[in-house]
């Protein structure tokens, strides 16, 4: 029967689609998961190294191989808002000796992060909620490491290092 | 050369399958649901009632409800250690944010869960590495949610979500909204 033939051959059609479809949904995902993101930010807590509107690109296999070191700019989620993302450099690991006292007070006082965190400052330190406010943030929460800007053009390649001096230097 | 060519088509077969197979079931068990075994005696006794004498529990972590971070009072769920980010430690949610809730040996007496936060609980109190100790946990740090046992087969079920009374919170800053939200 010609009717029942035709409707054969667009399930067949309709079914391939579908199979493609989520062969390469799967694919897309682990991509993204597991390789790495194109993120844009904004704000302008990381000034001047990143301003806002600009696209960058955050690999993840850093994270899920548990190699963020000091120094490098991650994407995380946000400790209060688990559906915004921060973007802000990593200060000190675990078992760091953070100074949280500011340049004018007159008693130092410090803090040592805790095992399984980090402590995230952004570079703009006078323009930027990060560590300083809501204390260290768990190492799980970090999305990706920020390696490469892709945008705005004249701008693209490797991020710099660190302009505020912060990073903990090894304690040994 | 008819076997040559029967086992060049064998590979093909299986190179193709592995390329379907691998990113569906990465997929699957990131976005979907995610199976794993239970270790250790801080749910008792809800999981593991026998420890690890005659087999632990296996559960099934659904991983869909949980892709908007919500959760309700009560559910067990997985979420990344934030003391062991390769960790994955399974308990109950006692308190959501904004609740006003009596600890358990924790560093202050009484606290308010902050935002975007929750407080978990393993079951069997005091040996339960919880809340109690390491504080609110943050909303991005959830799994997923144990929805079924399904390993040993004579204690296959669903798990309720459920609270021991005196460990209810004691106050509920935005009790209105939380009606609204309790649906599956």
């Amino acid at each position: 029967m010609a009717g029942g033939d035709m409707f054969r051959r667009v399930l067949g059609k309709t079914l391939g689609f579908l199979g493609y479809t989520v062969q390469y949904g799967c694919i897309a995902h682990c991509a993204f998961e597991y390789i790495g993101e194109f993120v844009a930010c904004s704000g302008p807590s990381m000034e001047p190294t990143i301003t806002s509107h600009d696209v960058v690109f955050s690999e993840r296999l850093s994270r899920h191989l548990c190699r963020i070191e000091k120094g490098d700019i991650v994407i995380a989620k946000s400790p209060f808002d688990p559906h915004m993302n921060i973007c802000k450099r990593v200060i000190g690991l675990e078992g760091d000796k953070i100074c949280t006292s500011g340049p004018s007070d007159v008693f130092k006082t410090h803090q040592y992060v805790p095992k399984g965190h980090v402590w995230l400052e952004g570079d703009n330190l006078r323009n930027s909620t990060d560590s300083r406010s809501y204390g260290p943030v768990p190492y799980a929460l970090i999305r990706g490491r920020v390696c490469l800007k892709l945008w705005p053009p004249h701008n693209f390649g490797a991020l710099n290092q660190s302009p505020t001096g912060r990073i903990v230097k090894r304690s040994d | 050369m008819a076997q040559a060519g029967a086992g060049r088509r064998y590979v093909r077969a299986f190179v193709s399958g592995f390329f379907v197979a691998v990113p569906v079931t990465v997929t699957v068990l990131d976005r979907f649901a995610y199976v794993a075994r239970v270790e250790g005696a801080s749910m008792q006794p809800s999981l593991n009632p026998e420890g690890n004498v005659t087999g632990s529990d296996v559960v099934l972590l659904n991983r869909w409800s949980v892709r908007n971070y919500q959760v309700r009072r009560g559910d067990i769920v997985s979420v990344l250690s934030p003391k062991n980010p390769q960790q994955k430690i399974i308990k109950r949610v006692i308190a959501l944010e904004g609740d006003f809730i009596k600890t358990l040996g924790y560093k202050n007496r009484y606290l308010k869960v902050p935002d975007g936060h929750f407080w978990i609980e393993g079951d069997h109190h005091g040996h339960s590495l919880d809340s109690n100790s390491f504080g609110p946990v943050s909303l991005g740090l959830v799994h997923g949610r144990a929805s079924h046992i399904i390993w040993p087969p004579n204690r296959w079920q669903r798990i309720e979500p459920s609270i021991p009374p005196e460990r209810m919170p004691l106050l509920n800053w935005h009790a209105d909204a939380t009606e609204d939200e309790e649906k599956d």
